[in-house]
Protein backbone atom coordinates (compact mmCIF):
# COMPACT_ATOMS: atom_id res chain seq x y z
CA UNK A 1 0.00 0.00 0.00
CA UNK A 2 2.49 2.05 0.93
CA UNK A 3 4.35 1.53 -2.56
CA UNK A 4 1.18 2.16 -4.26
CA UNK A 5 1.20 5.31 -2.47
CA UNK A 6 4.32 6.31 -3.66
CA UNK A 7 3.90 5.08 -7.37
CA UNK A 8 0.94 8.01 -7.28
CA UNK A 9 3.12 10.57 -6.42
CA UNK A 10 5.31 10.06 -8.75
CA UNK A 11 3.29 9.47 -11.66
CA UNK A 12 1.40 12.66 -10.62
CA UNK A 13 5.01 14.20 -10.71
CA UNK A 14 5.52 12.91 -13.68
CA UNK A 15 2.48 14.75 -15.15
CA UNK A 16 3.75 18.09 -14.94
CA UNK A 17 7.33 16.94 -16.16
CA UNK A 18 5.00 15.28 -19.15
CA UNK A 19 3.20 18.16 -19.64
CA UNK A 20 6.17 20.52 -19.60
CA UNK A 21 7.82 17.95 -21.93
CA UNK A 22 4.84 17.55 -24.58
CA UNK A 23 5.83 21.30 -25.16
CA UNK A 24 9.15 20.75 -26.10
CA UNK A 25 7.91 18.52 -28.42
CA UNK A 26 5.19 20.52 -29.73
CA UNK A 27 7.64 23.22 -30.64
CA UNK A 28 10.31 20.51 -31.80
CA UNK A 29 7.61 19.48 -34.04
CA UNK A 30 7.03 23.20 -35.65
CA UNK A 31 10.09 25.03 -35.57
CA UNK A 32 12.61 22.21 -35.55
CA UNK A 33 14.79 23.84 -32.42
CA UNK A 34 14.24 23.04 -28.50
CA UNK A 35 12.82 26.01 -26.74
CA UNK A 36 14.63 26.27 -23.80
CA UNK A 37 12.58 28.98 -22.36
CA UNK A 38 9.43 26.00 -21.83
CA UNK A 39 9.92 25.89 -18.38
CA UNK A 40 10.06 29.31 -18.15
CA UNK A 41 6.79 29.69 -19.53
CA UNK A 42 5.28 27.44 -16.91
CA UNK A 43 7.00 29.36 -14.40
CA UNK A 44 5.08 32.48 -16.05
CA UNK A 45 1.42 30.67 -16.95
CA UNK A 46 1.76 30.22 -13.31
CA UNK A 47 2.38 33.63 -11.93
CA UNK A 48 -0.19 35.21 -14.54
CA UNK A 49 -2.56 32.42 -12.99
CA UNK A 50 -1.57 33.60 -9.19
CA UNK A 51 -1.91 37.25 -10.92
CA UNK A 52 -5.05 36.54 -12.06
CA UNK A 53 -6.91 34.14 -8.98
CA UNK A 54 -5.15 34.92 -5.92
CA UNK A 55 -7.10 36.73 -3.45
CA UNK A 56 -4.73 40.04 -2.54
CA UNK A 57 -4.57 40.13 -6.44
CA UNK A 58 -7.10 40.48 -8.60
CA UNK A 59 -9.28 38.17 -6.74
CA UNK A 60 -11.28 36.42 -10.17
CA UNK A 61 -13.01 32.47 -9.71
CA UNK A 62 -10.43 29.62 -10.16
CA UNK A 63 -11.46 28.33 -13.29
CA UNK A 64 -12.10 31.64 -15.20
CA UNK A 65 -8.79 32.86 -14.46
CA UNK A 66 -6.79 29.89 -15.31
CA UNK A 67 -8.74 30.15 -18.92
CA UNK A 68 -7.95 33.39 -19.04
CA UNK A 69 -4.50 32.69 -17.86
CA UNK A 70 -4.17 30.47 -20.92
CA UNK A 71 -5.37 32.93 -23.31
CA UNK A 72 -2.65 35.69 -21.78
CA UNK A 73 -0.12 32.95 -22.49
CA UNK A 74 -1.25 31.75 -25.80
CA UNK A 75 -0.41 35.18 -27.24
CA UNK A 76 2.62 35.53 -25.26
CA UNK A 77 3.82 32.46 -26.97
CA UNK A 78 2.37 33.26 -30.57
CA UNK A 79 3.86 36.57 -29.95
CA UNK A 80 7.38 35.19 -29.09
CA UNK A 81 7.25 33.14 -32.33
CA UNK A 82 6.07 35.76 -34.44
CA UNK A 83 8.47 38.18 -32.88
CA UNK A 84 11.41 36.28 -32.21
CA UNK A 85 11.48 33.09 -33.22
CA UNK A 86 10.81 33.77 -36.70
CA UNK A 87 13.83 36.17 -36.82
CA UNK A 88 16.20 33.12 -36.79
CA UNK A 89 14.05 31.00 -39.35
CA UNK A 90 16.39 29.61 -41.58
CA UNK A 91 19.55 29.69 -39.45
CA UNK A 92 21.39 27.48 -37.93
CA UNK A 93 19.65 25.54 -35.04
CA UNK A 94 22.07 26.90 -33.08
CA UNK A 95 20.88 30.22 -32.69
CA UNK A 96 17.41 28.90 -31.66
CA UNK A 97 18.43 27.78 -28.45
CA UNK A 98 20.66 30.84 -27.59
CA UNK A 99 17.58 32.84 -28.15
CA UNK A 100 15.37 30.68 -26.22
CA UNK A 101 18.12 30.00 -23.64
CA UNK A 102 17.97 34.23 -22.96
CA UNK A 103 14.20 34.55 -23.33
CA UNK A 104 14.14 32.01 -20.77
CA UNK A 105 16.40 34.66 -18.57
CA UNK A 106 14.17 37.57 -19.79
CA UNK A 107 10.99 35.81 -18.37
CA UNK A 108 12.57 35.11 -15.15
CA UNK A 109 13.56 38.49 -14.79
CA UNK A 110 9.99 39.90 -15.64
CA UNK A 111 8.32 37.89 -13.40
CA UNK A 112 10.58 38.31 -10.60
CA UNK A 113 10.08 42.48 -10.98
CA UNK A 114 6.31 41.70 -11.34
CA UNK A 115 5.47 39.53 -8.49
CA UNK A 116 9.02 39.63 -6.50
CA UNK A 117 11.89 36.80 -5.93
CA UNK A 118 9.64 35.21 -2.58
CA UNK A 119 8.03 32.26 -2.73
CA UNK A 120 4.33 32.88 -3.39
CA UNK A 121 1.12 30.59 -2.96
CA UNK A 122 -1.47 30.26 -5.55
CA UNK A 123 -5.14 30.10 -3.89
CA UNK A 124 -6.74 26.89 -5.42
CA UNK A 125 -9.61 24.83 -4.51
CA UNK A 126 -7.67 21.99 -4.05
CA UNK A 127 -5.45 22.67 -1.73
CA UNK A 128 -5.49 20.91 1.62
CA UNK A 129 -8.44 17.97 0.09
CA UNK A 130 -7.39 14.48 0.41
CA UNK A 131 -9.25 11.91 -1.24
CA UNK A 132 -9.45 8.76 0.45
CA UNK A 133 -9.13 5.64 -2.49
CA UNK A 134 -8.79 2.63 -0.26
CA UNK A 135 -7.72 1.75 3.72
CA UNK A 136 -4.88 3.35 3.64
CA UNK A 137 -4.44 4.72 0.62
CA UNK A 138 -4.95 8.43 0.11
CA UNK A 139 -4.54 11.05 -2.43
CA UNK A 140 -4.49 14.68 -2.57
CA UNK A 141 -7.13 16.96 -4.51
CA UNK A 142 -3.78 18.04 -6.43
CA UNK A 143 -2.25 15.30 -7.40
CA UNK A 144 -5.77 13.44 -8.67
CA UNK A 145 -6.49 16.90 -10.67
CA UNK A 146 -3.04 16.67 -12.14
CA UNK A 147 -3.40 13.04 -13.12
CA UNK A 148 -7.15 13.80 -15.10
CA UNK A 149 -6.34 17.09 -16.28
CA UNK A 150 -2.90 15.57 -17.88
CA UNK A 151 -4.85 12.21 -19.24
CA UNK A 152 -7.63 14.62 -20.39
CA UNK A 153 -5.27 17.14 -21.80
CA UNK A 154 -2.95 14.59 -23.56
CA UNK A 155 -6.52 13.21 -25.53
CA UNK A 156 -7.82 16.25 -26.87
CA UNK A 157 -4.31 17.23 -28.04
CA UNK A 158 -4.02 13.75 -29.79
CA UNK A 159 -7.42 14.21 -31.31
CA UNK A 160 -6.68 17.65 -32.20
CA UNK A 161 -3.80 16.25 -33.96
CA UNK A 162 -5.53 13.23 -35.69
CA UNK A 163 -8.88 14.37 -36.59
CA UNK A 164 -8.40 18.35 -37.58
CA UNK A 165 -7.50 20.24 -40.70
CA UNK A 166 -5.74 22.26 -38.27
CA UNK A 167 -3.97 19.44 -36.34
CA UNK A 168 -3.00 18.29 -39.63
CA UNK A 169 -1.42 20.92 -41.31
CA UNK A 170 0.56 21.17 -38.19
CA UNK A 171 1.60 17.91 -38.87
CA UNK A 172 2.33 18.02 -42.19
CA UNK A 173 4.19 21.46 -42.04
CA UNK A 174 6.38 19.76 -39.10
CA UNK A 175 7.77 17.12 -41.88
CA UNK A 176 8.01 19.43 -44.66
CA UNK A 177 7.29 23.00 -45.08
CA UNK A 178 8.00 23.49 -48.56
CA UNK A 179 5.66 20.73 -49.62
CA UNK A 180 3.21 22.54 -47.04
CA UNK A 181 2.77 25.56 -48.20
CA UNK A 182 1.63 24.00 -52.07
CA UNK A 183 -0.81 21.72 -50.26
CA UNK A 184 -2.82 25.52 -49.16
CA UNK A 185 -0.83 25.83 -45.13
CA UNK A 186 0.19 29.08 -43.99
CA UNK A 187 3.36 27.71 -42.67
CA UNK A 188 4.56 30.56 -40.42
CA UNK A 189 1.03 31.17 -39.10
CA UNK A 190 0.66 27.22 -38.07
CA UNK A 191 3.77 27.69 -36.58
CA UNK A 192 3.01 30.69 -34.44
CA UNK A 193 -0.39 28.79 -33.22
CA UNK A 194 1.96 26.16 -32.25
CA UNK A 195 3.65 28.25 -29.85
CA UNK A 196 0.64 29.51 -28.64
CA UNK A 197 -0.58 25.84 -27.91
CA UNK A 198 2.31 25.17 -26.32
CA UNK A 199 2.08 28.87 -24.01
CA UNK A 200 -1.58 27.22 -23.30
CA UNK A 201 -0.20 23.79 -22.34
CA UNK A 202 2.67 25.22 -20.25
CA UNK A 203 0.17 27.40 -18.39
CA UNK A 204 -1.97 24.09 -17.70
CA UNK A 205 1.27 22.44 -16.05
CA UNK A 206 2.27 25.85 -14.38
CA UNK A 207 -1.02 26.28 -12.30
CA UNK A 208 -1.14 21.81 -11.47
CA UNK A 209 2.90 22.79 -10.38
CA UNK A 210 1.74 25.53 -8.07
CA UNK A 211 -1.53 23.85 -6.95
CA UNK A 212 1.23 21.72 -5.12
CA UNK A 213 3.84 24.03 -3.43
CA UNK A 214 4.68 27.47 -3.53
CA UNK A 215 6.27 29.36 -6.95
CA UNK A 216 8.95 31.57 -7.45
CA UNK A 217 10.60 32.95 -10.48
CA UNK A 218 13.13 30.22 -10.87
CA UNK A 219 10.89 27.04 -10.73
CA UNK A 220 11.34 26.79 -14.41
CA UNK A 221 14.56 24.96 -14.12
CA UNK A 222 12.07 21.90 -14.16
CA UNK A 223 12.23 22.63 -17.59
CA UNK A 224 15.61 20.48 -17.34
CA UNK A 225 13.91 17.55 -15.86
CA UNK A 226 11.24 17.54 -18.40
CA UNK A 227 13.80 17.92 -21.11
CA UNK A 228 15.41 14.52 -19.86
CA UNK A 229 11.66 13.44 -19.97
CA UNK A 230 11.48 14.86 -23.52
CA UNK A 231 14.25 12.81 -24.51
CA UNK A 232 14.02 9.73 -22.66
CA UNK A 233 10.35 9.27 -24.39
CA UNK A 234 11.76 10.08 -28.14
CA UNK A 235 11.52 13.91 -29.12
CA UNK A 236 9.06 14.58 -31.65
CA UNK A 237 6.33 11.96 -30.19
CA UNK A 238 3.41 13.36 -27.99
CA UNK A 239 2.54 10.51 -25.86
CA UNK A 240 5.96 9.31 -25.72
CA UNK A 241 6.58 12.86 -23.84
CA UNK A 242 3.99 12.45 -21.44
CA UNK A 243 5.64 8.62 -21.31
CA UNK A 244 9.14 9.87 -20.49
CA UNK A 245 7.47 12.15 -17.83
CA UNK A 246 5.71 9.64 -15.74
CA UNK A 247 8.77 7.41 -16.27
CA UNK A 248 11.16 10.29 -14.63
CA UNK A 249 8.16 10.96 -11.79
CA UNK A 250 8.31 6.82 -11.00
CA UNK A 251 12.11 6.64 -11.07
CA UNK A 252 12.52 10.16 -9.06
CA UNK A 253 10.11 8.57 -6.35
CA UNK A 254 11.52 5.36 -5.82
CA UNK A 255 14.64 6.36 -6.03
CA UNK A 256 14.27 8.47 -3.40
CA UNK A 257 12.63 6.35 -1.16
CA UNK A 258 14.83 3.21 -1.03
CA UNK A 259 17.86 4.81 -2.93
CA UNK A 260 20.93 6.57 -0.71
CA UNK A 261 20.27 10.12 -0.28
CA UNK A 262 20.79 12.43 -3.60
CA UNK A 263 20.57 9.94 -5.92
CA UNK A 264 16.40 10.75 -6.96
CA UNK A 265 18.14 14.06 -8.35
CA UNK A 266 20.55 12.62 -10.44
CA UNK A 267 18.45 9.59 -11.48
CA UNK A 268 15.97 10.99 -14.65
CA UNK A 269 19.95 12.59 -15.91
CA UNK A 270 21.29 8.94 -15.68
CA UNK A 271 17.93 7.63 -16.70
CA UNK A 272 18.66 9.99 -19.96
CA UNK A 273 22.08 9.04 -20.75
CA UNK A 274 21.16 5.45 -20.64
CA UNK A 275 18.41 5.54 -23.01
CA UNK A 276 20.97 7.94 -25.17
CA UNK A 277 23.29 5.27 -25.38
CA UNK A 278 21.30 2.12 -26.19
CA UNK A 279 18.19 3.61 -27.52
CA UNK A 280 19.60 6.96 -29.38
CA UNK A 281 16.44 7.74 -30.85
CA UNK A 282 14.34 7.59 -27.80
CA UNK A 283 12.17 4.60 -25.95
CA UNK A 284 8.97 5.93 -28.73
CA UNK A 285 11.24 6.84 -31.59
CA UNK A 286 9.35 7.95 -34.88
CA UNK A 287 11.81 8.67 -36.26
CA UNK A 288 13.93 5.22 -37.59
CA UNK A 289 17.40 5.17 -38.44
CA UNK A 290 17.28 5.59 -42.82
CA UNK A 291 17.55 1.93 -44.62
CA UNK A 292 20.25 2.24 -47.39
CA UNK B 1 -7.61 34.44 -72.85
CA UNK B 2 -4.54 32.17 -71.95
CA UNK B 3 -4.90 30.26 -68.85
CA UNK B 4 -1.72 31.25 -67.49
CA UNK B 5 -0.04 34.59 -68.90
CA UNK B 6 3.48 35.82 -68.03
CA UNK B 7 4.92 39.06 -68.52
CA UNK B 8 8.35 40.26 -68.73
CA UNK B 9 9.24 38.44 -65.49
CA UNK B 10 12.62 39.48 -63.97
CA UNK B 11 14.38 38.80 -60.96
CA UNK B 12 17.86 39.61 -59.79
CA UNK B 13 19.94 37.36 -56.55
CA UNK B 14 22.31 40.15 -56.10
CA UNK B 15 23.61 40.70 -58.66
CA UNK B 16 22.95 37.80 -61.09
CA UNK B 17 19.76 38.42 -62.95
CA UNK B 18 18.48 34.75 -62.53
CA UNK B 19 15.60 35.49 -64.92
CA UNK B 20 15.57 38.69 -66.91
CA UNK B 21 12.36 39.52 -69.18
CA UNK B 22 10.47 36.44 -69.72
CA UNK B 23 7.44 36.47 -70.98
CA UNK B 24 5.11 33.78 -72.64
CA UNK B 25 1.29 32.32 -71.74
CA UNK B 26 -0.10 28.89 -71.23
CA UNK B 27 -3.44 28.18 -73.03
CA UNK B 28 -5.87 26.37 -71.60
CA UNK B 29 -5.69 22.41 -72.07
CA UNK B 30 -1.94 22.60 -73.60
CA UNK B 31 1.23 20.80 -72.37
CA UNK B 32 4.01 23.69 -72.29
CA UNK B 33 7.78 22.83 -71.66
CA UNK B 34 10.43 25.36 -70.51
CA UNK B 35 14.03 24.35 -71.79
CA UNK B 36 17.48 25.27 -71.39
CA UNK B 37 20.84 24.31 -69.82
CA UNK B 38 21.41 24.32 -66.11
CA UNK B 39 21.06 27.21 -64.67
CA UNK B 40 19.24 28.76 -67.22
CA UNK B 41 16.58 30.15 -64.70
CA UNK B 42 13.97 27.23 -65.38
CA UNK B 43 13.38 26.62 -61.73
CA UNK B 44 13.56 30.32 -60.73
CA UNK B 45 10.33 30.51 -63.10
CA UNK B 46 8.96 27.98 -61.68
CA UNK B 47 9.44 29.11 -58.17
CA UNK B 48 8.35 32.68 -59.26
CA UNK B 49 5.40 31.40 -61.05
CA UNK B 50 4.43 29.05 -57.46
CA UNK B 51 5.27 32.24 -55.34
CA UNK B 52 8.03 31.18 -53.70
CA UNK B 53 10.07 33.86 -54.98
CA UNK B 54 8.83 37.25 -55.41
CA UNK B 55 9.76 38.97 -58.75
CA UNK B 56 11.70 42.30 -59.24
CA UNK B 57 9.77 43.23 -61.92
CA UNK B 58 6.47 41.49 -64.49
CA UNK B 59 3.11 40.23 -63.91
CA UNK B 60 1.80 36.47 -63.73
CA UNK B 61 -1.43 36.43 -64.48
CA UNK B 62 -3.87 33.05 -63.98
CA UNK B 63 -7.12 32.96 -65.51
CA UNK B 64 -6.80 36.56 -65.85
CA UNK B 65 -6.08 37.85 -62.06
CA UNK B 66 -2.77 39.19 -61.04
CA UNK B 67 -1.15 36.72 -58.58
CA UNK B 68 1.74 38.30 -57.52
CA UNK B 69 0.51 39.61 -54.80
CA UNK B 70 -0.54 36.24 -53.14
CA UNK B 71 1.40 33.99 -50.84
CA UNK B 72 2.43 30.62 -51.30
CA UNK B 73 -0.09 29.10 -49.58
CA UNK B 74 -2.70 31.07 -51.56
CA UNK B 75 -2.06 29.40 -54.87
CA UNK B 76 -3.31 25.96 -54.12
CA UNK B 77 -7.01 26.77 -53.78
CA UNK B 78 -6.88 28.61 -56.75
CA UNK B 79 -6.10 25.85 -58.52
CA UNK B 80 -2.15 26.06 -59.39
CA UNK B 81 -0.32 22.37 -57.56
CA UNK B 82 3.40 21.99 -58.32
CA UNK B 83 6.34 19.29 -57.57
CA UNK B 84 9.63 19.55 -56.94
CA UNK B 85 12.84 18.86 -58.81
CA UNK B 86 14.20 17.43 -55.56
CA UNK B 87 11.14 15.45 -54.21
CA UNK B 88 9.55 16.98 -51.26
CA UNK B 89 7.04 14.79 -49.96
CA UNK B 90 5.69 14.43 -45.91
CA UNK B 91 8.23 11.73 -45.35
CA UNK B 92 6.95 10.26 -41.99
CA UNK B 93 3.47 9.46 -43.70
CA UNK B 94 2.38 7.33 -45.82
CA UNK B 95 1.12 7.59 -49.52
CA UNK B 96 -2.49 7.94 -48.80
CA UNK B 97 -1.59 10.60 -45.84
CA UNK B 98 0.58 12.48 -48.56
CA UNK B 99 -2.16 12.13 -50.96
CA UNK B 100 -4.99 12.97 -48.79
CA UNK B 101 -3.08 16.03 -47.53
CA UNK B 102 -3.61 17.12 -51.39
CA UNK B 103 -7.22 17.62 -50.46
CA UNK B 104 -6.39 20.14 -47.20
CA UNK B 105 -7.45 23.29 -49.33
CA UNK B 106 -11.05 21.25 -50.18
CA UNK B 107 -11.67 20.53 -46.81
CA UNK B 108 -14.78 22.37 -45.26
CA UNK B 109 -15.21 21.85 -41.65
CA UNK B 110 -14.68 23.54 -39.04
CA UNK B 111 -12.21 22.25 -35.97
CA UNK B 112 -14.95 21.47 -33.58
CA UNK B 113 -17.09 19.37 -36.20
CA UNK B 114 -13.81 17.66 -36.78
CA UNK B 115 -13.49 16.88 -33.20
CA UNK B 116 -17.07 15.91 -32.60
CA UNK B 117 -16.22 13.21 -36.00
CA UNK B 118 -20.07 14.69 -37.05
CA UNK B 119 -21.92 13.15 -39.75
CA UNK B 120 -20.74 16.10 -42.50
CA UNK B 121 -17.47 15.27 -41.54
CA UNK B 122 -17.57 11.83 -42.55
CA UNK B 123 -19.52 12.43 -45.80
CA UNK B 124 -16.58 15.16 -46.44
CA UNK B 125 -14.10 12.57 -45.77
CA UNK B 126 -15.46 9.53 -47.90
CA UNK B 127 -15.93 12.62 -50.69
CA UNK B 128 -11.35 13.20 -50.12
CA UNK B 129 -10.95 9.62 -49.72
CA UNK B 130 -12.45 8.59 -53.28
CA UNK B 131 -10.72 11.47 -55.18
CA UNK B 132 -7.83 10.22 -53.49
CA UNK B 133 -8.35 6.44 -54.79
CA UNK B 134 -8.86 7.87 -57.94
CA UNK B 135 -5.10 9.44 -58.21
CA UNK B 136 -3.93 6.16 -56.75
CA UNK B 137 -5.78 4.00 -59.48
CA UNK B 138 -5.00 5.82 -62.31
CA UNK B 139 -1.23 6.35 -61.22
CA UNK B 140 -1.23 2.25 -60.15
CA UNK B 141 0.07 3.09 -56.83
CA UNK B 142 -2.44 0.53 -55.00
CA UNK B 143 0.67 -1.78 -54.28
CA UNK B 144 2.04 0.94 -51.97
CA UNK B 145 -1.13 2.83 -50.23
CA UNK B 146 -0.12 2.52 -47.01
CA UNK B 147 4.23 2.01 -47.21
CA UNK B 148 5.92 4.75 -45.52
CA UNK B 149 7.31 7.38 -47.95
CA UNK B 150 11.24 7.56 -46.05
CA UNK B 151 11.57 3.30 -47.45
CA UNK B 152 9.89 4.06 -50.83
CA UNK B 153 12.62 4.00 -53.87
CA UNK B 154 13.31 7.19 -56.22
CA UNK B 155 10.66 6.50 -58.74
CA UNK B 156 7.88 5.52 -56.22
CA UNK B 157 8.01 8.95 -54.34
CA UNK B 158 8.62 11.14 -57.99
CA UNK B 159 5.38 9.48 -58.65
CA UNK B 160 3.77 9.89 -54.97
CA UNK B 161 4.35 14.12 -55.82
CA UNK B 162 2.51 14.11 -59.07
CA UNK B 163 0.13 12.11 -57.09
CA UNK B 164 -0.16 14.37 -54.46
CA UNK B 165 -0.01 17.47 -56.77
CA UNK B 166 -3.33 15.86 -58.94
CA UNK B 167 -4.93 15.24 -55.49
CA UNK B 168 -5.55 18.82 -55.31
CA UNK B 169 -8.00 18.98 -58.00
CA UNK B 170 -5.21 21.51 -59.54
CA UNK B 171 -6.77 23.46 -63.25
CA UNK B 172 -2.58 23.82 -63.85
CA UNK B 173 -0.14 21.77 -62.83
CA UNK B 174 3.13 22.49 -62.54
CA UNK B 175 5.86 19.99 -62.93
CA UNK B 176 9.59 20.55 -62.24
CA UNK B 177 11.96 17.47 -63.86
CA UNK B 178 9.21 14.90 -63.93
CA UNK B 179 11.34 12.28 -65.64
CA UNK B 180 15.28 13.77 -63.96
CA UNK B 181 16.33 9.95 -62.36
CA UNK B 182 13.77 8.11 -64.08
CA UNK B 183 14.89 4.86 -65.72
CA UNK B 184 13.87 4.11 -69.32
CA UNK B 185 10.47 2.55 -68.64
CA UNK B 186 9.51 5.12 -65.67
CA UNK B 187 9.93 7.83 -67.90
CA UNK B 188 7.64 6.11 -70.73
CA UNK B 189 5.44 5.58 -67.77
CA UNK B 190 5.27 9.83 -66.85
CA UNK B 191 5.24 10.21 -70.24
CA UNK B 192 1.80 8.38 -70.79
CA UNK B 193 0.40 10.00 -67.71
CA UNK B 194 1.24 13.65 -69.15
CA UNK B 195 -0.86 12.49 -72.04
CA UNK B 196 -4.14 11.47 -70.23
CA UNK B 197 -3.75 13.63 -67.82
CA UNK B 198 -4.28 16.59 -70.76
CA UNK B 199 -6.59 14.82 -72.84
CA UNK B 200 -8.98 12.68 -70.18
CA UNK B 201 -8.29 15.26 -67.30
CA UNK B 202 -8.44 18.32 -69.28
CA UNK B 203 -5.38 19.75 -67.52
CA UNK B 204 -3.01 22.76 -68.48
CA UNK B 205 0.45 21.62 -67.90
CA UNK B 206 3.90 23.54 -67.69
CA UNK B 207 7.07 21.65 -67.38
CA UNK B 208 10.59 21.88 -67.08
CA UNK B 209 12.55 18.94 -68.27
CA UNK B 210 15.63 18.59 -69.70
CA UNK B 211 14.77 14.65 -70.95
CA UNK B 212 13.79 16.02 -74.70
CA UNK B 213 12.68 12.69 -75.82
CA UNK B 214 9.89 13.48 -73.23
CA UNK B 215 9.18 17.30 -74.34
CA UNK B 216 9.22 16.23 -77.93
CA UNK B 217 6.46 13.69 -77.29
CA UNK B 218 3.94 14.99 -74.81
CA UNK B 219 4.70 19.03 -75.22
CA UNK B 220 1.60 21.34 -77.69
CA UNK B 221 4.64 24.42 -77.37
CA UNK B 222 8.30 24.81 -75.97
CA UNK B 223 10.45 28.02 -74.86
CA UNK B 224 14.01 27.60 -74.45
CA UNK B 225 15.75 30.23 -71.91
CA UNK B 226 19.19 30.71 -71.08
CA UNK B 227 21.11 32.78 -69.07
CA UNK B 228 17.35 33.84 -67.80
CA UNK B 229 16.43 35.15 -71.25
CA UNK B 230 13.86 34.05 -73.65
CA UNK B 231 15.64 32.13 -76.47
CA UNK B 232 13.23 30.41 -78.83
CA UNK B 233 9.55 29.49 -78.82
CA UNK B 234 7.45 27.06 -80.55
CA UNK B 235 6.53 23.27 -81.39
CA UNK B 236 9.37 21.04 -80.38
CA UNK B 237 10.49 20.69 -83.82
CA UNK B 238 11.15 24.57 -84.06
CA UNK B 239 12.85 25.22 -81.15
CA UNK B 240 15.20 22.19 -80.93
CA UNK B 241 16.04 23.19 -84.39
CA UNK B 242 16.28 26.81 -83.58
CA UNK B 243 20.26 27.91 -84.35
CA UNK B 244 20.18 29.84 -80.73
CA UNK B 245 18.86 26.97 -79.32
CA UNK B 246 21.71 24.77 -80.54
CA UNK B 247 24.55 27.60 -80.11
CA UNK B 248 23.39 27.47 -76.29
CA UNK B 249 23.44 23.83 -75.69
CA UNK B 250 26.58 23.05 -77.75
CA UNK B 251 28.14 26.56 -78.48
CA UNK B 252 28.78 28.73 -81.81
CA UNK B 253 30.80 25.75 -83.43
CA UNK B 254 28.03 23.64 -84.06
CA UNK B 255 25.74 25.99 -85.30
CA UNK B 256 28.02 26.18 -88.15
CA UNK B 257 28.35 22.47 -88.64
CA UNK B 258 24.37 22.21 -88.18
CA UNK B 259 23.85 24.71 -90.77
CA UNK B 260 26.50 23.45 -93.07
Amino acid sequence: MELVQLLLGGIANGCIYGLIALGFVLIYKASEGVNFAQGDMMMLGAFVTLGFVNADRMDLPFLPGVALACLVMGCVGYGIDRFLVRGVFGQPQFAMVILTIALGFALRFVAGTIWGYSPLVLETPLAGVNLELAAGLAVSAADAATIVTTVVLTVLLWAFFARTRLGLAIQAASQNQLAAYYMGIPVKFVNSLVWALSGIVATVAGVLYAAKGAIDPNIGLLGIKAFAAAVIGGFGSLPGALAGGVIVGLIEATAQRYGPSGISQMAPYALMLLVLVFWPGGLFAQIRAKKV
Amino acid sequence: MALLEVRDLAIAFGGLKAVDGVSFSVEKGEVFAIIGPNGAGKSTIFNLISRFYDPSAGSIRFEGREITGLAAHEIAPLGIARTFQNIELFDHSTVLQNLLMGRHAHRRTSWIEDLLFLPRVRREERLHRRRVEEVIEFLELEAHRNKLIAGLPYGVRKVVEIGRALATGPKLLLLDEPASGLSVEETQDVAFWIEDMQKDMGLTILMVEHDMNLVARVSNRVLAVANGRPLAMGTPAEVQGHPAVIEAYLGTAAVSKVSA
